[in-house]
């Protein structure tokens, strides 16, 4: 039996799409200020949120691309394809900081609340755009909602070498990732930030999700089948939700406060982001166990026309993530210059799903076109499948 | 060709609630008021004495922070000016003091390195701890800040004084720049830890955002909204101060 096995070519997991473009939905609103909207997304019902799907979805579909493209044509040439694609999402990266850079300046400029004359010390920072901005460049000085490219840059950028190992032994690698995990847990390793800080998301810890996910990618989902089609796991995984989502509520019901014993809360708080706590990958597990066997592969409502604006953010997921991140500036400048209402506010994210759904469809369309002139030419036309990965 | 009719539909209606939205928001404006839930203001933490000092008929406040503790040539207008007149009022037997150390742009373990001198200088009964905000600006390691607040307030409690955290204030334009969440969970955290009430400026403000009380988004540059804003806070924590203390008029006999 091969260390890695791959499903028939060219079957695409819609569920992927799925659950990566709701998690590209889910970011974009966590990212605006709170609203009506925001209720209505996981963080507000357990203890993962949309990073942990978003990340393990990567992990996933990085692995089936760029493991097919390994076997095919070898380590180096598919290692050359994905620093290409490490690549555009530094490139990525760089662009959202300057927008950042020209909206916090704009800011600084015209905002003179005496209410808020300390908050402003953020701006100190423009006073020495030569040490700032080369630390951003470094990936070092990260402004807040810019933690999840970096993330994704290192990542991909260890990629290569996941994949030669997952090539060798799949099992191992994943149990040298666990390892990894832990003992950043122990020794307390991070990356440390500018100008103070770390790393807001621990590459050492989230690796963990991103080489399960490629696990998963490489025959380890169908290995588990097993488990995941038992009726122990599944209730397990409904105990735990249930209970995660108990915690929860006593955060935005502080009147609940008091119903929790001590003990757990000492035991269990913080609950850190972060490094990836156990409880959050542990939360990711159970809502994705129960996800997998309530939603089977062939699920008509998959090719349903009310899922497609989400299917398709999910398969380009970079585009739409930096949009995503993007509209959210542009939302809170818009909340910021124009109004601060609650209709505004819901407006807004309404809209800014709006126009991340048209952006996917335009560039669904382009990508169709482009394929379709390149395949008339003879050239082997092979859009990403992973949406870019 | 029936979806992009359909679209058009949807952009249309799009511009009409945008235009809804606007005029909605303009007159939200207009409602005055500050009133905060009880939750916010109400502890089960006690302030025993505080109990004591109100009862021999004399209380020392100290209010130690950072920039937002003040407002810019107006003392008088400040919150910790507005608590000492509050509690005047709702405790006319009472002689109560309020006292202020700004220590501008000094992180939470900068500060906590003064309080033993500044506690045998100044002796009070009450310490408002206002921190987080500087910590926060300069994104210092939440678990630095941690350790700082566990050890700023066990220094104040070996002093022998009552203390009372405030947390940032709700700052909604400085959102996207400054990540204030952990540093208002790790206050939290100690406040729990040492039994300690927490004033949750954070959500107080975000209270009155979300009920238009204020319109924090406000570029204004005037003082004016500061000012009010300052005397709702003053007011919101002597409601706690004297809940802690069980000095209400309830709770006094």
């Amino acid at each position: 039996m091969p260390a890695i096995s791959f499903p028939p070519a060219g079957e695409r997991e819609l569920r992927l799409d799925l659950f990566r473009g709701l998690a590209l939905w889910l970011i974009f609103i966590d990212h605006l200020p709170p609203n009506l909207l925001t209720w209505f997304t996981i963080r507000n019902y357990g203890f993962s949120d949309a990073t942990e799907i978003f990340i393990f979805i990567s992990g996933y579909t990085a692995a089936f691309v760029y493991g097919r493209a390994m076997i095919d044509s070898g380590v180096v040439v598919a290692s050359a394809r994905v620093l290409r694609r490490v690549w555009q999402i530094y490139v990525a990266h760089v662009f959202l900081f300057t927008i950042f850079l020209a909206e916090i300046s704009y800011v600084a400029t015209s905002f003179e609340n005496p209410l808020y004359t300390e908050e402003m010390g953020i701006m100190d920072f423009l006073k020495q755009p030569d040490v700032t901005i080369v630390q951003a460049l470094l990936l070092r000085f990260r402004p807040v909602n810019m933690d999840v490219l970096p993330l994704y840059i290192m990542l991909m950028l260890f990629l290569p070498l996941i994949l030669a190992l997952m090539k060798w032994k799949a099992d191992v690698t994943l149990a040298l990732s666990v390892l990894l995990y832990a003992l950043t847990w122990h020794y307390d390793w991070y990356l440390s930030a500018y100008p103070n800080g770390y790393w807001a998301f621990n590459p050492l810890a989230w690796q963990l999700l991103f080489v399960f996910g490629a696990w998963c990618a490489l025959g380890g989902a169908r290995r588990m089948s097993g488990v995941l089609s038992s009726p122990i796991t599944l209730w397990i995984s409904f105990a735990y939700l249930f209970a995660a989502f108990c915690v929860t509520l006593t955060w935005y019901l502080p009147q609940l406060g008091h119903l929790m014993p001590r003990r757990i809360e000492q035991w269990m708080y913080p609950i850190d982001k972060t490094d990836l706590d156990v409880l959050r990958f542990a939360h990711f597990l159970a809502l994705a166990a129960v996800t997998v066997r309530f939603l089977p592969k062939n699920w008509p409502g998959l090719k349903s026309p009310w899922l497609r604006p989400l299917i398709l953010c999910g398969q380009h997921s970079l585009e739409i993530f930096c949009l995503g991140v993007f509209l959210a500036f542009a939302g809170h400048f818009v909340l910021a210059e124009v109004s601060g209402g609650a209709a505004m506010h819901f407006l807004i994210s309404i809209s800014g799903i709006l126009i991340m759904w048209a952006v996917a469809w335009v560039i669904s369309w382009y990508k169709n076109v482009a394929d379709k002139s390149a395949s008339r030419k003879g050239a082997g036309g092979n859009a990403d499948l992973a949406g870019g990965g | 060709m029936k979806s992009r009719a359909r679209a058009v539909v949807g952009l249309t209606v799009l511009s009409g609630l945008l235009a809804m939205a606007i005029g909605s928001a303009r007159a939200e404006e207009s409602s005055q008021g500050c009133d905060v839930p009880s939750y916010l203001v109400t502890t089960e933490s006690s302030l025993s004495r505080v109990t004591e000092a109100a009862k021999s008929g004399r209380l020392d406040i100290l209010v130690i922070g950072s920039r937002s503790s003040t407002i810019n040539a107006s003392e008088a207008s400040a919150y910790p000016a507005r608590l000492q007149a509050a509690l005047l009022e709702k405790l006319p037997s009472v002689e109560v003091n309020v006292a202020v150390e700004i220590q501008v742009k000094k992180t939470a373990e900068e500060t906590a390195g003064s309080f033993v001198k500044l506690m045998e200088a100044k002796r009070p009964t009450l310490v408002v701890w206002q921190t987080g905000t500087v910590d926060a600006v300069r994104s210092i390691d939440p678990d630095e800040f941690r350790n700082a607040l566990d050890e700023g307030v066990a220094a104040l409690q070996n002093a022998g004084v009552d203390v009372v955290l405030m947390n940032p204030q709700y700052s909604p334009r400085t959102e996207t720049m400054i990540s204030v969440p952990p540093y208002l969970d790790s206050m939290r955290v100690i406040a729990q830890k040492y039994d300690v009430p927490l004033f949750d400026r954070f959500a107080i403000m975000h209270q009155w955002s979300d009920a238009g009380d204020f319109d924090l988004f406000s570029a204004f540059h005037g003082v004016d909204l500061a000012k009010r804003v300052h005397d709702c806070l003053g007011r919101a924590l002597s409601a706690l101060v004297i809940d802690a203390a069980h000095l209400g008029p309830t709770q006094q006999n």
